[in-house]
């Protein structure tokens, strides 16, 4: 799968900022390749820095608070070095952003077709009625009906996944070659999400964009995700093929998520399997593994940080960043017949 | 419908109606419509028991459970707690009653006063009801801390010194307080993070059994409303389409809204989101 040369290359992306309670390391040394219409999944809570790994890469988190270190290639050129002027004709055009909250991000007094036509010709030298024609075909595109008469909308006409189609219409309109979606569907009802996911999936195949995908849901991640990094504390814990971090997971972190997962297809049992404690502050994370202090199956080793690595058996891609052996972890990973975390009796 | 427990339902709603008049114009307001949020709701809670109520946004779900608490004055229906109509009764009638119900919400960042401390929030209806002296119901928060997974560190501090979590945990302990029968949850996970979610079903689920409290649990996730509930009702356009046990809405829905909600839920295992995907 991974063959093909990347399009997108992060390696040891570092990003820091000073804030009124002190330095804080948002993310910290992630790497990545991303392949021509692969979908890598960064899954994380709040605080992992999957949403500061994804804006670091179009440069949004620049400002005189942060420090951001490492390299991210788009194919051979280095964005990090890029000035502002630079990265913006990168950004929308080669590199486009999909958030949360389409209300937010589409501006209520402007129709949605205009936003387009505005987005379109900042990036390319084109008449008005042509990136009209074309908002109109993006808006077809993206399964809006009607979109001859939707493309003179105000965003507030529009229903939530109508919305998040626009805002995908407006991020595909200039032909990227990768999108970042940041949690494109957290905000919309199940049968709405379904949609936009089948959506994201079909744009995938048809049109070979690579795209990243932050999510916190691993329902989301099943669905539609090649790869998977799962983040914890501004670190990469686990990364692997979709399959892999399911069924073969390394991580005490990455069983703790899977195990406290309700599902719909099955019955109710007793407690659902949890992890205890809450998800860190930045600021003083404990020395070696941040994890550590919400693992029930921590030793004296993880005092010290363990790198981000392959261990013996396994897939040179599925790497993880956990001290335990592989024989050890089998075992401890299986709860009652699941993969889970739970304390030992 | 089967009810457990002795006898007649703690809350008993019968044929709810809420409609909201649609205005227009600016000095005289002219009534053009009206939203039936709420069109004709049936459901009813026993004691010590889990209903879900599932449904998408602009379903009526919140609307249903402020109609039910005397929130919102219903527009017409009937609900019944322990076998008595409050439906309609005013502020003053309903405030004894008012311990006995209690909510939580959605949004632990919105829902609790931000210049008021911990001490405060959770203990406020207990001064406001007149429970116990001041020694009393300063023992009795302490208490409450330490039942939802606080400490009595955390007594004279402020809401925004506590995570997502943490600020859910006030949230229950304050419910607690009065020591309701019954507790109004909506959507009291969907804004934790994954590993959080766990820690207050299972905390819900304790104090369930603890104190035979009912659960109306609101949620727009069918997945957590089946981990919960020994009931589920599914509500779409105001109205409840199918009501059922967990296990019968969630295998066998007869419902044609309750299945394409039910086909919508993303399933975190990528075997069985395949074999979906090939079937569709």
């Amino acid at each position: 799968m991974s063959a093909r040369a990347p399009v997108l290359n992060v390696n040891d992306l570092r990003v820091g900022f000073v804030t009124e309670g002190g330095r804080l390391q948002a993310v910290d040394g992630v790497s990545f390749d991303l392949a021509p219409g692969e979908v890598l999944a960064i899954v994380g809570e709040s605080g992992s820095g999957k949403s500061v790994t994804a804006q670091s890469i179009i440069g949004l988190t620049r400002s005189p608070n942060s420090r951001i270190e490492g390299s991210v290639k788009l194919h051979d050129e280095e964005l990090l070095d890029l000035s502002e002027g630079a990265l913006q004709k990168v950004r929308g055009a080669r590199i486009a952003m999909v958030f949360q909250d389409p209300m937010t991000s589409l501006n209520p007094v402007y129709r949605v077709g205009d936003q387009i036509v505005e987005a379109v010709r900042a990036h390319r030298r084109t008449s008005d009625g042509d990136a009209r024609a074309l908002a109109i075909e993006m808006l077809d595109s993206v399964g809006i009906p009607n979109p001859e008469l939707r493309v003179n909308s105000y965003p507030h006409e529009l229903s939530g996944g109508q919305r998040q189609r626009a805002m995908i219409a407006m991020a595909l309109a200039l032909e990227p070659e990768v999108l970042i979606a940041d949690e494109p569907t957290t905000a919309l009802d199940v049968t709405i999400q379904a949609q936009i996911l089948d959506l994201l999936k079909r744009l995938n195949r048809e049109r070979n964009l690579a795209t990243v995908l932050i999510t916190h849901d691993l329902g989301v991640v099943a669905e539609v995700a090649d790869r998977v990094l799962v983040m914890y504390a501004g670190r990469v814990v686990e990364q692997g093929s979709l399959d892999e971090i399911f069924y073969d997971p390394q991580h005490p972190y990455t069983w703790g998520l899977l195990g406290s997962l309700a599902r719909i297809d099955q019955a109710r049992t007793q407690r659902l399997p949890q992890i205890r404690g809450v998800p860190p502050s930045l600021v003083g994370l404990p020395a070696g593994c941040s994890f550590r202090p919400r693992c029930p199956h921590s030793f004296d080793r993880c005092v010290h940080m363990p790198d981000l690595a392959a261990r013996a058996d396994r897939e040179a891609g599925h790497l993880d960043r956990c001290w335990l052996e592989p024989e050890r972890k089998r075992e401890l990973r299986e709860v009652e017949g699941r993969i889970g975390l739970e304390e030992p009796a | 419908m089967s009810v457990s427990g002795n006898g007649e339902p703690l809350l008993e709603v019968e044929n709810l109606v809420k409609h909201f008049p649609i205005k227009h114009g600016l000095l005289i307001d002219r009534r053009v419509g009206e939203v039936k949020a709420v069109d004709g709701v049936s459901l009813s809670i026993a004691r010590g028991e889990t209903l879900g109520l599932v449904g998408e946004s602009g379903s009526g779900k919140s609307t249903l459970c402020r109609a039910a608490l005397q929130l919102l004055k219903p527009t017409s229906g009937s609900v019944k707690f322990e076998g008595r109509e409050i439906a309609g009764l005013g502020r003053r009638a309903m405030r004894p009653l008012r311990r006995q119900m209690q909510m939580v919400f959605q949004d632990p960042y919105a829902s609790l006063n931000p210049r008021k401390r911990v001490s405060q929030i959770i203990g406020d209806p207990l001064r406001r009801q007149g429970v116990g002296s001041s020694a009393e119901r300063r023992r009795r928060v302490h208490e409450l801390l330490e039942r939802v997974g606080l400490s009595s560190e955390h007594y004279d501090r402020y809401p925004h010194e506590f995570s997502g979590g943490q600020r859910q945990r006030i949230g229950i302990a304050r419910a607690l307080a009065l020591r309701p029968t019954l507790i109004i949850a909506d959507e009291p996970v969907s804004a934790l993070d994954v590993s959080i979610r766990a820690q207050i079903v299972n905390l819900l689920a304790d104090l369930q059994d603890e104190f035979g409290l009912s659960y109306l649990f609101v949620a727009h996730d069918i997945a957590i409303v089946r981990h919960v509930s020994d009931r589920i009702a599914v509500m779409h356009e105001g109205k409840i389409v199918e009501q059922g046990t967990a296990d019968q809405v969630c295998e066998s829905p007869r419902d044609p809204y309750t299945r394409s909600l039910l086909s919508a839920v993303p399933i975190p295992d990528p075997r069985e989101a395949r074999a979906r995907g090939a079937s569709a």
